[in-house]
């Protein structure tokens, strides 16, 4: 009996008929004839169109509503109240009230005619000045402050120190405790959560700063007395969001009182039904949820929302007939999700040859009314001997919401930036400077060593590269670079795989496609292992009624939907081996299935064509479920990435053209390699975007978003990105390791890269993205620029 | 109080109906209302120069009007206030949903189609105002059986991810490239300027744009 | 949007009579790029809109001994690629041909984008035009990095959103508009008015006129460049844009019309930069100097200093564009055309 790893691992590379190759993706003709149909396009019969009144204040108190004129008005259907008088908005453009009518323009009419009172609170919407004069905070941890310092690999000694001194705000269960033990937490550390008094919190103070404890690892103090060279700047990123053209929303209807049927944007088609089951008191299994295709989820879409549950809630009152509600652009600007902002004065220790010793960081940012922890500093490359501490600013900015690879962007720039400055300072090549230091980056130096190398020699940075500020004239060039890391282990998912005796195939999987090619990649695993080209496959995704399969995020959708694609499809295979072994005069393990053909591995040319072979089935199709976790080691977690930029910088006004940028990246084995490198182009030219142009602009007086639109919320057009140049790692010592996800580990770098091709150009550092010209005017030239904390 | 004079009504309903001659229910005195005009104030002042006016000019609206559009080589019909976008006519009155709405203000491209030929925002259009046009949509280039050779090219040089702002780059590129047969790279730079994707497709569609210049018929 | 109604005129004497007494009650709607945004965010609620596209004789280019006569209704794209345009107003063909983006060109008219609403953020977000809370500008409590450096004494601090008005003023236009009693010309920078309230607008219009025709006198041998500072390489707001336009004596300027836009509430015509550039050769040093005459009186708002640098880049870069070859009027930016560093 072979053993699991034999029977289901991946082909080797010249056994893959699919798997790598570069194939189109299979809904491509779909989106580019405009037939892809995504929840905003979607027309139930009947439907009612929702509206919503917001809150226009950033911090309130709902006193009262008044929905009796927009109820009298005509169309309308239904109106429900979200947040009733009494309930406390804490940012501009919160939900109030929904307004259900025949038609968008009825609905717009009747929410304008809602009448909401407000008693106007303090709001706070600063972010950008750091914090002075905060005493470290003394309220009990929460278990987002945990979180955070497992994060930061903060020492067992720390995490004991800040429970026992401050304890904590939550009862450590079992469930929790079990958790901590899969994640490596020690032994040590789960014995004081759990002996832990719980506290209750002091009554909130006035102040929006939250200064965590101090975290100290190894002997900062005697690595800084004893640097040769010690360099010191001031970094960061502010609040951005997602943008995602398809805005959110859905569509609700009550197929009875108690089922509902909904088509929703969303990036968690199997996690959606429990919320709203759980919004909604009805049971899950009457939650029905659909959706084909989604665009732009970017960590935004893994819940129903307010919105969501509400749309359910107004369709209800509307005796049940479907509600869509859709949020406006501005709408989806200011609420539907802030990437925290991180910044940091950073001060780095070195002795002259460029080893790093030591890393002091005060840090500080927000994502909204929580506050924002730390990012993971310093970034990859661990300077052994650190001092961090971290104030968390609680903002009415906006909700704070996942955003692609979450944290790793910003600790990415403040390190990356840092070290970029210490090699200005240390007269060193920041790429020699990175080398020397790379065995920090460990476990996976060696991959960076590599990656290093091939971005070098595809940017030509040993030709091209030169200290800072030099050149003369007015457009001066100059490289960056910068190193990423993430996880991207495989979630759990299920797949339902059938082979028909008439030689259809069919597999359905309650995962989705966000435009990443999931589709294209499960037809290839599956195609690859029957030897079927994909258009043979008939694929089902986007339902709740197919099995269960992860959300889509943290990069874990690859690894999931493939492993459980492959041990399903092989199960499936073998049982059809099993049927016609007999037939070739062979055993099942001799056989193969190889294009289109069950055939003898040792004598290829005994074979039967795959449709005779199903037909052997008889009136029974073959039917399993392939699972991930599951047999065999198909997956695993961790990968490297190296960044490299080519800017140029007109120093008279401040523009920065992007010249050249490349991306090395490893993600273990690739399944569909067109989407895969799409996904790397996609990750640099969004990194372009969030260097260059986004930010929430707020308005300190007001507290609303000044910039709710895409005039000035601004995305890279084509002709701002420049050329782009990818490399996928591949073959020995990346196939091995099964598919990683890719949606996150290349989206990290850019910005740091491009930022320190910047400073490497004009000779000194912008410190705060994004990267405009008022902020490189003001670099240049402190006299004469201005937004000088911005 | 001062009102406006009512039009003669085209289906002969009687002149104080509250019904417009289209029944969506907007009478005159609800537009008021709507608009947030008081009853007791004219809407102008020269009520009885405006009515002159009027009569000569023909005015539509605030109710339901028919609307004839030409899209895709067809008459397509329907009933529309005066305020309805050609987007949104054409995704909710006539299921044509490959122009999107994502900016709704002019900003992003997603909602471009053709008017006689040339690439506009449909958002920024009124449906009103897009009769006696030729009107193209992505679902007029080719479908997926039978796709045109940019939708091809864009297949081909994987040009999409999410897939939402692909329509419109469709289209704008099909516009584009009948002013521009062999562009460079500069020009594609700003023919494409008034589209954005936020997935970030550039790479791939640059290649497409040029594939697509380069099969006859484009 | 909210409901309104529709008219469609034939004829231009028909406008007037359409329009209302005050402004946002009746809106002219050609192009409707702006307009329809302008609705949808509620910062103009008009209870009819005047479609003036079937409006006979506001359609035509007409070109007259190099004397050009623009109708209303005239697209930026049709301006763009007119040849004629391209002869003899080049820097008016290079502007419209990449002002926006194509989708906006191709709708957008030239009587629409010189009455274009400003940009200014609170005003977009519904704060009235002069954006005043409690008596105070919102722009100077708050966040002014897009605002005005000239012009900017108050009460208002926006900036002119046309990068076409600027190059019309360069080169001497003027606009004709009809109201109810007729007619009437009047140069470009004196259509552009500062508002002193919120129930004004930024031009010289009353609310039942409207712009009929743009015409731009000759300019042969004007020597003419825009120079426009924006961030991204299309469809993005500029810094500061510059409209120079000189005539020669030889090899010395004998006049210059210098106009910067979107660095006050108006196209600021600096008279200042043109005499500094009179009588002179162009060189860098006299395009600096001149260069720095044009913002010599401009002030920051404590956000918006870089807009003062910004626009003294523009305007020297322009009058260095404009002293070379008459052919190469084009529109330049970023300074990157035709390769990186």
């Amino acid at each position: 009996m072979a053993d699991d790893n034999t029977r289901y691992g991946w082909p080797a590379a010249d056994e893959r008929s699919l798997i790598g190759k570069r194939l189109s993706r299979v809904d491509g003709p779909d989106k580019v004839s405009g037939r892809a149909k995504y929840t905003y396009d979607v027309h139930r019969p009947g439907m009612l169109y929702g509206k919503v009144v917001r809150c226009p204040h950033a911090h309130a108190k709902v006193v009262s509503i008044d929905i009796s004129a927009a109820e009298k008005m005509p169309g309308v259907k239904a109106i429900h109240i979200v947040q009733d008088a009494g309930a406390e908005i804490h940012w501009a453009g919160d939900d109030i009230v929904v307004v259900a009518a025949v038609d968008e323009g009825a609905a717009a009419d009747a929410a304008r005619a809602v009448k909401v009172e407000y008693q106007p609170l303090p709001h706070f919407v600063d972010d950008f000045a750091q914090p002075k004069d905060v005493a470290e905070s003394t309220d009990p941890l929460t278990q987002r402050d945990l979180f955070t310092m497992f994060n930061n690999d903060a020492p067992d000694e720390q995490v004991i120190a800040a429970v026992q001194k401050r304890g904590l705000a939550f009862k450590v269960t079992p469930e929790m405790a079990q958790r901590m033990k899969d994640n490596e937490v020690s032994e040590n550390v789960i014995k004081t959560l759990q002996a832990a008094p719980v506290k209750q919190a002091a009554p909130a103070t006035n102040s929006p700063y939250k200064k965590e404890s101090e975290s100290v690892k190894g002997d900062p103090d005697t690595a800084f007395k004893e640097a040769e060279v010690v360099s010191e700047g001031v970094y960061g990123c502010p609040v951005i969001t997602h943008c995602c053209l398809e805005s959110h929303g859905s569509i609700a209807e009550w197929t009875d009182s108690d089922h509902l049927f909904s088509h929703i944007s969303t990036q968690n088609v199997s996690g959606v039904p429990g919320q709203y089951a759980q919004a909604l008191k009805i049971p899950e299994a009457n939650v029905h949820v659909h959706q084909d295709h989604i665009g732009g989820g970017f960590g935004s879409k893994f819940g129903i929302d307010r919105w969501g549950a509400y749309t359910a809630q107004v369709s209800k009152k509307a005796g049940g007939k479907p509600v869509r509600v859709m949020l406006e652009r501005d709408a989806e600007l200011e609420v539907a999700g802030c990437r925290p902002s991180a910044f940091a004065k950073v001060r780095i220790a070195a002795k002259k040859d460029g080893t790093l010793t030591g890393w002091q960081s005060d840090s500080w940012g927000t994502g909204g009314p929580g506050g924002g922890g730390a990012p993971p500093m310093p970034y990859v490359v661990i300077i052994p001997n650190q001092r961090k501490q971290h104030t968390a600013i609680a903002t009415n900015i906006g909700p704070a919401r996942a955003w692609r690879a979450p944290n790793h962007p910003q600790g990415c720039l403040i390190t990356m930036s840092a070290i970029e400055d210490a090699a200005a300072k240390l007269n060193m090549d920041p790429l020699d400077l990175m080398l020397k230091n790379i065995d920090l980056a460990a476990p996976r130096a060696a991959v960076y060593r590599e990656e290093l190398q091939i971005a070098a020699d595809l940017i030509a940075w040993k030709q091209n590269w030169h200290q800072r500020g030099q050149g003369s004239g007015v457009n001066k060039r100059g490289l960056g670079l910068a190193i990423h890391t993430w996880g991207g282990r495989g979630h759990d998912s299920n797949c339902s795989f059938t082979i028909h005796p008439t030689g259809a195939v069919e597999i359905k999987m309650g995962t989705q496609d966000l435009g990443v090619g999931t589709r294209t990649a499960i037809l290839i695993v599956a195609g690859d292992t029957l030897g079927l080209p994909i258009n043979q496959i008939d694929l089902k995704i986007g339902d709740n009624q197919y099995p269960a399969s992860g959300g889509s995020g943290g990069s874990t959708t690859i690894g999931g939907v493939s492993s459980s694609t492959r041990r399903a499809a092989v199960d499936a295979r073998d049982q059809l081996f099993a049927k016609v072994a007999g037939a070739l005069n062979a055993k099942p393990e001799e056989l193969e299935a190889v294009g289109g053909n069950i055939r003898v591995k040792s004598a290829p040319s005994c074979s039967m064509s795959w449709k005779d072979a199903c037909a052997r089935l008889g009136t029974q199709p073959i039917q399993v479920i392939g699972k991930n976790p599951g047999p065999g080691d198909l997956i695993s977690s961790g990968v490297g990435g190296a960044v490299m930029a080519d800017v140029s910088v007109d120093t008279e006004t401040g523009i920065v053209k992007m010249n050249k940028m490349v991306c090395v990246q490893d993600c273990g084995l690739i399944i569909s390699m067109k989407t895969a490198e799409s996904q790397v182009y996609g990750a640099m030219i969004m990194g372009i975007a969030t260097t260059l142009y986004e930010e929430k602009i707020m308005d300190r007086n007001t507290g609303q978003m000044l910039n709710p639109n895409m005039d000035f919320y601004r995305l890279a057009g084509i002709g701002d990105v420049g050329e782009l140049v990818v490399h996928m790692m591949t073959g020995k010592g990346y196939d091995e390791r099964g598919p990683i996800g890719l949606g996150e580990p290349p989206t990290v770098g850019p910005m740091a890269a491009i930022g320190n091709a910047v400073a490497n150009a004009i000779g000194v550092r912008v410190p705060f993205l994004p990267i405009t010209p008022d902020r490189v005017v003001a670099a240049l030239n402190p006299q004469g620029g201005s937004n000088a904390t911005v | 109080m001062d009102d406006l004079p009512d039009k003669p009504a085209k289906d002969n309903k009687p002149k104080e109906s509250k019904e417009t001659s289209s029944g969506t229910g907007v009478s005159r005195r609800d537009f008021l209302k709507i608009s947030g005009v008081g009853a007791a104030v004219p809407l102008v002042s020269h009520v009885s120069a405006l009515a002159l006016a009027e009569d000569q000019a023909g005015i539509q609206g605030p109710g339901k009007v028919p609307v004839s559009l030409t899209v895709n080589g067809k008459k397509l019909n329907a009933q529309l206030e005066p305020r309805v976008t050609l987007l949104d006519a054409l995704r909710d009155q006539f299921d044509l949903t490959g122009a999107k709405r994502v900016c709704d203000r002019g900003t992003c491209g997603a909602c471009t189609v053709l008017l006689d030929g040339k690439a506009v925002y449909s958002c920024s259009v009124l449906a009103i105002d897009a009769q006696n046009h030729e009107i193209t949509t992505v679902e007029g280039l080719g479908e997926p059986v039978r796709l045109h050779p940019i939708q091809q090219a864009f297949v081909d040089n994987d040009a999409q991810q999410c897939g939402f702002c692909t329509p419109g780059f469709v289209v704008a590129t099909k516009a584009f490239l009948d002013s521009h047969p062999n562009p460079t790279l500069e020009q594609i730079k700003h023919g494409l300027g008034g589209n954005f994707c936020r997935c970030g497709t550039y790479a791939g569609m640059r290649a497409a744009v040029m594939q697509a210049a380069k099969t006859k018929g484009a | 949007m909210r409901p309104f109604e529709y008219t469609s005129p034939t004829s231009a004497q028909q406008v007037p009579a359409l329009l209302g007494k005050s402004w946002g009650e009746v809106e002219i709607v050609a192009g409707g790029s702006d307009l329809l945004s302008l609705m949808k965010d509620d910062i103009t609620t008009p209870r009819r809109l005047v479609n003036i596209k079937q409006v006979a004789g506001l359609h035509a280019i007409a070109n007259e001994g190099g004397a050009l006569q623009l109708g209303t209704l005239v697209t930026l794209d049709r301006i763009g690629a007119a040849q004629q345009i391209q002869q003899h107003h080049p820097m008016l063909a290079a502007a419209a041909g990449d002002a926006a983006s194509p989708q906006i060109r191709n709708v957008a008219t030239i009587g629409g984008n010189l009455c274009q609403r400003p940009r200014c953020w609170y005003f977009r977000t519904g704060h009235g035009l002069l954006a005043q809370k409690d008596g105070k500008s919102m722009v100077l409590q708050g966040d002014n990095r897009y605002h005005a450096i000239l012009g900017n004494d108050g009460p208002a601090f926006f900036v002119s959103p046309s990068t076409v008005a600027p190059v019309l003023i360069a080169y001497e236009a003027k606009v004709r508009i009809m109201g109810p009693r007729g007619s009437r010309d009047i140069p470009l920078e004196k259509f552009f008015v500062i508002p002193k309230t919120d129930q004004e607008r930024e031009h010289d219009l009353r609310p039942d006129e409207f712009i009929t025709h743009v015409t731009v006198p000759p300019a042969p041998g004007v020597r003419a460049a825009q120079y426009e500072v924006r961030q991204k390489v299309a469809f993005d707001w500029p810094y500061a844009t510059a409209a120079v336009a000189l005539k020669m004596n030889g090899s010395t300027v004998q006049s210059a019309r210098i106009v910067m836009g979107h660095v006050a509430p108006i196209p600021w015509l600096s008279i200042e930069a043109a005499q500094a550039l009179q009588g002179k050769a162009v060189t860098p040093a006299t395009a600096e100097q001149a260069a720095q005459a044009a913002v010599a009186k401009a002030k920051s708002l404590g956000h918006n200093a870089h807009k003062i640098q910004l626009a003294r880049v523009a305007v020297k870069r322009a009058i260095l564009a404009a002293a070379g070859s008459p052919a190469q009027a084009a529109v330049e930016r970023n300074g990157f055309e035709g390769g990186a560093a």
